[in-house]
Parts: structure tokens; C-alpha cells; sequence
């Protein structure tokens, strides 16, 4: 391999690095109206009036919108493949506000200042209802978040919302209560039952939302958004705004991160349609207060866990009894619960039942959606503390729990077929799967058997050590598609097209190597535009760990046709057919050396002089299955006794992500997303007020990891190789952030036998753990 | 009101509001390196060197720069080639928004060293850091280019 496996730079890294005018806000037209949004102060309430004349009469103000003055079409902003898994369950705006932040009434005014004063004139007298800000009181509450009668979700999805219920999913494998109660009787088993919490992490990823719109010179609509699903944003904005996809064009630029929190729609729909009506452009950039309040967070859990093991340590039954927050609206409510189960259970694939069982109620809090992770991080937590707890209560070592019952290569699990997102899974056999290897290296560096269980103390401090092992997978099995089209250029050089969006990850960099490797040019020589629905093919978009597997063969087709046609069209043009010659990249040429024809010189005859046409191929993919990366990671901490504070001192993850297509950007998702686990599992902690009001709504608040929060890491990616990746590639973007909260929460306990069971783990928590 | 800066080597004149904040008035004539990503002075993708030493443009108000210097990453990007290419190299250039006010900071950084100022070791480095904030690459690979680039071992 030349060009994969290969640590090239970022396409972007150096027009990104000297700040070149590249994302939403700085490339909106100047003259665009500026559109700010009025937001409830409100955790539930109906708007009772709504006056909007004096706001509307000041000077600048272009458009008021609320409820009256948009259609009332129920949609889902989750941005997923169609029909969704999620129930459309939220309407542009509307006549009832389900959370502190929630959009009240929209603004667009000639200024930022205009705008802002004009929100202060909007006199709202609002009903003030009773809101639900315990999840767990969701279900048989009377307050009931939504009331309205048309929303409805695309298929089955256990909707029942007038019980506060947005999804609900169960499935049962072998008899569990059969296993479970037959297990309490027998001697030579256990049983754990333990409960635990997870909380609604925030992205923060430093670019705020940002989307612009405008009408173009044919009359089209143009949305300019930083978004991971612009063909998702086009057909959401079709819909809900009822114009034809043919008369909308979804262009993402350079985006400043997403993490799953730009998968869904966020201010596009009120920029189109102030757009659409005023036929100026306008923008709307979201605060960092927005962000908080208004967009997305990881779905806080309850998660119960029960596990069946016979004393020589196997597992024989796993339940997991769930209970999910989506806030106020549904988005990713079924399947990020469904993934809870999908890509944690399979590890365990030697079991006799498994049983899943899980709700996902609607509170009256800033709504969840996608985030990194996506419900496996919560089963993580929940999963991998139990199999602690458990190795605990048989007297082995965790590490030789786990390694009795881990998936291993040429093994499967029912749950792969049984629970997809949102439906039916596909059957899988693991083809690449170095767990095995991943724990046992990871044991080795940690150097786990000189110090597990030994609570070394200096002074005040005891460290301990702790592991967690993960799966995640490769994109959605039969759903997520990826497409490109590679055009040959009159210098040899190619254009990669692809509706794949790279949010920094740099996707677009990989998705070159792979063409590149395929071509035998330089990765140099392929130039990649992306992510524009008028003029890239169609592709889901980045999410659910898809780019490299998905889009990534998506591109190595088109480029092996290309190849083939290069090839073809070379032996016409030596007279020969194409069996008789080569192609190393550069020249083609008879095999018997007889003659030869650059690849400049065959492009530039095709387009100017002889036999003229354009070479270009196409590819698509959608996977058959989803192969999982997998990791096992080792944490060493250093807890304070006298306060409680947690530190981690070393961070080992040994990867299995079948071949790193560029193992520096590799690295860096690795670390990066290393490091938000360590946040979640630590500090990232989302704090209420009584009345439903965010209070972690900034960055003094929210804490997220500093660069000296950043402990020791070592990341290694094992030798392997995915048969039904490109060049043997699965995923990376997920698989580093699931492992960090259990295996910390497990070091703590090693260290003070004491087990935090609800994130984070502050130092409050450990302090009044310890003085239990 | 009017006031005179000196932005990047050459004195400019700007009409602004007296509450216009720096970070504001530097986006609208162009400086487009310069981000915001929060509301709260915390995150460092608004970085500035004022007079030589960096600053938070969001929490500055452009009325008290007149007479001032003001550098951006757009002025300072050609002398640091070395360091983006060890940023490069590393692949910690994630989503980037970030990058140049990381960019403005570790050039000051450099000045500082030079000077005698800040010390030349990791945990110094980190420390001089700390305001700007990375979301994408866990600062690691960041640092790693960093290092190289200052020559700490
Ligand atoms: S914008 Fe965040 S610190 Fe200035
Ligand atoms: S690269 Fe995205 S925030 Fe640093």
C-alpha cells in the first residue's frame, strides 16, 4: 500500500490553520439579514398571546415569525436515513414550548442589535403548565409534554406520547427470567442486579450551529449550513417548507465539529424560510448559550444491568432494563436506545439469554439527539461496572472474566440480526476482531498484574487501576450509503466527488488516499469537493462511524472503474486491448514495452483532439453489515482521600480499527475521543434548576477536559485487517469515547473500594462515597 | 465613533459603536480567523495579540484600541509555516476553529521563551495554553506538534 496506511496531511490542514475564511458565519453574505430567535423562558407552557406588532414596526426588522406564520407540518429534525426512526413530533414553531430554550418566535432584522432589540418588544403571556423534569416520573405523569394529535411517528417505534413515551423497544433471546431464576437457586451461580445513571452530555464543539439561506438568481432556495447531513437537511427542509428537493441546494462548508450534535437540523428551517419569504439572505449563528440550551445533548440514562455467571466465570444471561431521557422532542429516541443494546451485548456473545427491555420517555428538558457514542457509551458504563462487580463477586480477575466470554473472529451473535437502528439488524460473522489481543496487550502495558488490587497509597493519594472493553461498528447495516463520482482531469489529475461531510475528521483527506491507492497516483493528485447536494452524489451523511467503511468503498469503486476505463481507453489509443497493457499511475503501457501513453497525454487527445469524451466513473455502497472496531483500554488513577478529586495518570487504549487508512488522523480520533469520555465520566455534569432551567449553560459552568486535564495515553492500533472494508479499514470516530467512564469508575474502586454508579464521578460523589 | 489601529502592520481607521466588542469589529472588516465560540471569555478561539501580547478580542471593547496594534493570525501565518507544517504533520488540525487562535497564542509563546519569560519544559507549554480550548483533537496530537516546533524536549 502507498497511499493508505499512510499519515499525509489534512486536504484542508493549512488553509484551516491560517484561518482562511472557510465555515458558515464567515463566508454568509454580508448583506444577509441577521436572525435571532426568541426562546421560552419557560420549562412547559402554552402561548396564550402573542403580539408581535410593536417588534415588527421597528426600523430594520424585516420578518417576525411565530406558530401563526409557519406551516404546521410535524417533522423530525434527527437528520437519519427516510423514513426515520424518530417520531415527527416537532413542528417548525408552535403553539406550545416544551423546554427552557425552546423557539418561541423568530426575528430577522438588517443587525444583530436590531434583531435583539426586537426580540425584547414580542409580548408573550404564556400558560404556564406543569413541566416533567424527572425522568424517571415521566411515564404515568400527569403533565403530558405532547398533547397535539397529529404528530405521529414513520413505523412502529413504541410511540405512545400520551404516557410521555417517545420509543420503546424490547427483545428477548432464550428464556432470561427462566436462566436468572434458576440461577438463584444454584449454588454454583451468581447473580448481579445494579443500577446506574448517565448523564446528558454536551458536544461542545467549538464552532456554534451556524446555517444561512438564500434564494438564487433561478429561484432556487440555497442553504449554506454547518451540518453532517446536507442531503438530510435538503429532503427535512422539502418537506416541512413543502418546496420541491429539485428547487433546494444544501452546501456544507468547512465545519468546526459536530460530534453527532449537527446531524440534526438546528437553524436551518427558520433561515430557509425567511429566506424563502423576504428573498434575502439571512443567517442565523447560534450563542454558546444556544448551543447548550437550544440544540442537543447525549440521552441521560437509568440503566439497569442484570448478570447471570456460573462461579468459574460464565456468563449466562444479560438483561438490561433501560430507561432513557429524550427531553422534549424525540430525536434519535429509539435508536440510540436500540444501540445501547446492539453494540454492547454481542461482546459477550457466549451467553444462553439475553433480554433488552427499554423505554425512552419525553421530559421537559433541552431535547437529546446523536452524539458520539450513541447510547453504546451509556450500556458501556453500565455494562462494563457490572462485569467488574461481577468478577468481584466470583473472586477472579476482571481481565480473565472478560476473556472467557468475549466475541472472537469467525463468531457471531444473534443480536446483529435482531436489533438494528430502529428495526431489523443484519447478520454477521466477525471477520476481524482482536479483542483478545486488544486486552492483553492493553494488560501488558499497564502493567495490570504487578498493580490490580494493590491500592498503593502515598500519603494521602491511592491509585488504582481499572479496564473496560468496547465494540461500536462501521455505519448502519443496510441503511447508510455512500456514493462518488471520479472525474479524469487534462492533466492526469482527478476530481473525487462525494456526498460524504467531513466535520474536521478529515474525511475528505481519507477518502483521497483510498482513490489514490486504487489509481496508483498521489494523494496529492486527487482533489476533493464534498457535501453539496446540487453537485456532489447522494451519501447519509457523517455519522454513526460511517465515512471511511461506507463512503470510503463507495469511493474505491469509482475509482476501480476508473482504472478499468483509464485502461480501456489507454489500449485504444495503443491500439491494443485492454488485456495487453498496464497501468502504474503515470503511463500506460503495452505490457510487452512495446509502446506506452502517459496518463497527461491520454487526457489531454480525450478531451481535445481524438475520439473526445469526458472520463468518469461512479460508486456506490451500502454496507451488508456493520464490522465493529473494538477497543480495550486501561486507565491507572490517583485518588485524593481527603477530597475526593480523581486524577488519571495513565490512559491505555489498544485499538483494533482494521487497517488506519491514515494512522495520524486515526490517532487523533483515538485521543480526541479519549478525552471527551474522560470528560464525561469526570466532570462534564449537566445541573438543572428546579424550574428547568440549564444551569451549566456556558463554558465556566460546563467544564470540559483542558489540556491539562489530558492524562498520559497510550494509543496502539492493532495489526488487522476488515476483508469488507477499503484496504481492510473499519471505524474510528466512536470506538475511542466508550470505554473511558467504566473503566474509571473501575480504577476508582480498585483504588478505594468504592464504586461510583452515576456520572460523573465528582470529586463530591467519591468523598461521600468513601466516608460511607 | 473613530478609532485607529495598527492591524497587522498597517494602521487602518474603523468607524465603530463604543460597545462594539473587538472580536465583532474585526469579523465585520474581515479578520475572519478570529472566532467566537462561546459568550463567556473561555474558550480562546478569539485570540489576539494586542501590543505584542495576546488578548481575548470578545472581551475587549474595540473603543479602547485606538492607538493600539493589533495581530491576527492573517498577519502572523507566513512567519509561522514551521509550526503549521508540524501541526500538519501530526494531524491535530481537526475541525480547525481552533487552529489560528492557537496559532496567535503559540507565537506569542515563542516571543515569551525567547525573552526568558515563560519556561521552556511541557508543563509550562501547557499552562501558557490552557485558555484555548480543542473539542476535536484532545490536545495531544496539538502538543506533540507544539513541542517540536518550540524545541522542548
Ligand atoms: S470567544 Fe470564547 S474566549 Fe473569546
Ligand atoms: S480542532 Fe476542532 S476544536 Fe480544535
Amino acid at each position: 500500500m502507498r497511499e493508505v496506511k499512510k499519515s499525509v496531511p489534512k486536504k484542508d490542514a493549512y488553509g484551516l490553520i491560517r484561518g482562511k475564511p472557510v465555515y458558515t458565519d464567515d463566508i454568509a453574505p454580508k448583506d444577509a439579514l441577521v436572525v435571532k430567535v426568541l426562546r421560552s423562558p419557560h420549562a412547559f407552557a402554552r402561548i396564550k398571546d402573542i403580539d408581535v406588532s410593536e417588534a415588527l414596526a421597528m426600523d430594520g426588522v424585516e420578518i417576525v415569525l411565530t406558530y401563526k406564520d409557519v406551516p404546521r407540518k410535524p417533522i423530525t429534525r434527527a437528520g437519519q436515513g427516510y423514513p426515520e426512526p424518530s417520531p415527527y413530533d416537532k413542528f417548525i414553531l408552535d403553539e406550545y414550548v416544551r423546554y427552557v430554550g425552546d423557539e418561541v418566535a423568530a426575528v430577522a432584522a438588517e443587525d444583530e442589535r436590531t434583531a435583539e432589540e426586537a426580540l425584547k418588544k414580542i409580548k408573550v403571556e404564556y400558560e404556564i403548565l406543569e413541566p416533567v423534569l424527572d425522568f424517571e416520573k415521566a411515564e404515568e405523569n400527569p403533565s403530558v409534554i405532547h398533547p397535539e394529535d397529529d404528530i405521529f411517528p414513520q413505523f412502529d417505534i413504541g410511540f405512545d406520547p400520551k404516557r410521555n413515551i417517545a420509543a420503546s423497544y424490547e427483545m428477548e433471546i432464550g428464556d432470561v427470567d427462566k436462566i436468572l431464576e434458576e440461577c438463584e437457586k444454584d449454588p454454583d451461580c451468581v447473580v448481579l442486579k445494579e443500577r446506574f445513571y448517565t448523564q446528558a452530555q454536551a458536544h461542545v464543539m467549538l464552532e456554534p450551529h451556524a446555517s444561512f439561506a438564500y434564494v438564487d438568481m433561478h429561484g432556487r432556495l440555497v442553504i449554506v449550513s454547518s451540518t453532517q447531513t446536507p442531503f438530510h437537511v435538503r429532503r427535512q427542509i422539502s418537506m416541512v417548507l413543502g418546496i420541491p428537493i429539485k428547487n433546494i441546494r444544501v452546501i456544507k462548508p468547512r465545519i468546526g465539529g459536530g460530534f453527532g450534535g449537527k446531524q440534526a437540523l438546528h437553524g436551518e428551517m427558520i433561515v430557509a424560510l425567511v429566506a424563502w419569504r423576504t428573498k434575502k439572505p439571512a443567517k442565523l449563528v447560534y450563542t454558546r448559550k444556544e448551543v447548550f440550551e437550544s440544540t442537543y445533548t447525549r440521552h441521560p440514562s437509568r440503566f439497569d444491568v442484570t448478570l447471570a455467571a456460573t462461579k468459574d466465570g460464565k456468563l449466562k444471561a444479560i438483561a438490561y432494563d433501560v430507561l432513557w431521557d429524550t427531553g422534549a422532542y424525540g430525536e434519535h429516541a429509539l435508536t440510540t436506545l436500540m444501540v445501547a443494546g446492539s453494540k454492547t451485548l454481542p461482546m459477550y456473545n457466549k451467553v444462553e439469554g439475553v433480554r433488552f427491555r427499554g423505554k425512552v420517555v419525553y421530559t421537559n428538558h433541552t431535547p437529546a439527539g446523536a452524539y458520539r457514542g450513541y447510547g453504546a457509551i451509556q450500556a458501556n458504563f453500565a455494562l462494563e461496572s457490572a462485569m467488574d462487580m461481577l468478577a468481584e463477586k466470583l473472586g477472579m480477575d476482571p481481565i480473565e472474566l472478560r476473556l472467557k466470554n468475549i466475541i472472537r473472529e469467525g463468531e457471531t451473535s444473534p443480536i446483529f440480526k435482531i436489533m438494528g437502528e430502529g428495526r431489523e439488524g443484519a447478520e454477521m460473522i466477525i471477520k476481524s476482531c482482536k479483542l483478545e489481543e486488544a486486552i492483553k496487550r492493553g494488560a501488558e502495558v499497564i502493567d495490570w498484574k504487578n498493580k490490580f488490587g494493590k491500592k498503593e497509597k502515598n500519603g494521602n493519594k491511592v491509585r488504582g487501576v481499572g479496564m473496560a472493553i468496547a465494540m461500536q461498528g462501521s455505519g448502519i447495516a443496510n441503511i447508510d450509503m455512500g456514493s462518488a463520482i471520479i472525474k479524469l482531469n487534462d492533466d492526469g489529475s482527478f476530481n473525487l466527488l462525494v456526498g460524504a461531510t467531513d466535520l474536521g475528521t478529515g474525511s475528505d483527506t481519507i477518502l483521497a488516499q483510498i482513490a489514490a491507492e486504487v489509481l496508483g497516483v498521489s494523494t496529492d493528485d486527487i482533489i476533493v469537493y464534498s457535501s453539496d447536494t446540487d453537485l456532489t452524489p447522494f451519501d447519509t451523511g457523517a455519522y454513526a462511524s460511517s465515512t471511511t467503511y461506507v463512503s470510503g468503498n463507495a469511493v474505491k469503486r469509482a475509482a476501480e472503474k476508473m482504472r478499468k476505463l483509464i485502461i480501456e481507453e489507454g489500449a485504444k489509443k495503443l491500439g491494443l486491448s485492454p488485456e495487453e497493457v498496464e497501468f502504474d499511475g503515470k503511463v500506460i503501457r503495452a505490457k510487452d514495452g512495446s509502446k506506452e501513453v502517459t496518463l497527461k497525454e491520454l487526457a489531454t487527445v480525450r478531451y481535445y483532439t481524438e475520439d473526445q469524451k469526458q472520463l468518469v466513473a461512479d460508486g456506490s455502497f451500502v454496507g451488508p453489515e456493520s464490522p465493529p472496531p473494538y477497543a480495550a483500554t486501561f486507565v491507572e488513577v490517583e485518588v485524593d482521600t481527603q477530597t475526593g478529586k480523581v486524577d488519571v495518570l495513565k490512559y491505555v487504549s489498544i485499538l483494533d480499527i482494521g487497517t488506519p487508512i491514515n494512522p495520524n488522523l486515526a490517532r487523533i480520533q483515538a485521543e480526541g475521543g479519549a478525552v471527551q469520555g474522560i470528560g464525561m465520566a469526570l466532570y462534564e455534569d449537566v445541573k438543572y434548576s428546579s424550574s428547568g432551567r440549564l444551569l451549566t449553560n456556558n463554558l465556566m459552568y460546563y467544564k470540559i477536559p483542558s489540556r491539562l486535564d489530558v492524562p498520559e495515553m497510550h494509543i496502539e492500533f492493532l495489526e488487522s485487517y476488515e476483508p469488507t472494508g477499503p484496504f481492510g479499514a473499519k471505524s474510528v470516530a466512536e470506538i475511542g469515547i466508550d470505554t473511558p467512564p467504566a473503566a474509571i469508575a473501575n480504577a476508582v474502586y480498585d483504588a478505594l473500594g468504592v464504586r461510583i454508579k452515576d456520572l460523573p464521578i465528582t470529586p463530591e460523589k467519591v468523598f461521600f462515597a468513601m466516608k460511607k | 465613533m473613530k478609532i485607529k489601529v495598527k492591524i497587522n502592520g498597517e494602521w487602518k481607521e474603523w468607524e465603530i459603536d463604543p460597545s462594539d466588542y473587538l472580536l465583532d469589529v474585526l469579523r465585520r472588516e474581515g479578520y475572519l480567523s478570529v472566532k467566537r465560540g462561546c459568550d463567556t471569555g473561555t474558550c480562546g478561539t478569539c485570540t489576539v495579540l494586542v501590543d505584542g501580547f495576546p488578548a481575548l478580542s470578545c472581551s475587549i471593547l474595540a473603543a479602547t484600541m485606538d492607538g493600539h496594534e493589533i495581530t491576527t493570525a492573517e498577519g502572523i501565518a507566513d512567519e509561522m509555516e514551521d509550526y503549521m507544517k508540524a501541526l500538519a504533520a501530526e494531524g491535530a488540525d481537526q475541525c480547525g476553529f481552533c487552529s489560528p487562535g492557537l496559532m496567535v497564542m503559540v507565537y506569542a509563546l515563542k516571543k515569551e521563551i525567547e525573552n526568558g519569560k515563560v519556561e521552556k519544559n511541557e508543563e509550562a507549554v501547557k499552562r501558557y495554553l490552557i485558555g484555548n480550548l480543542c473539542r476535536c483533537s484532545g490536545y495531544l496530537g496539538q502538543q506533540r506538534a507544539i513541542f517540536k516546533f518550540l524545541g522542548v524536549k
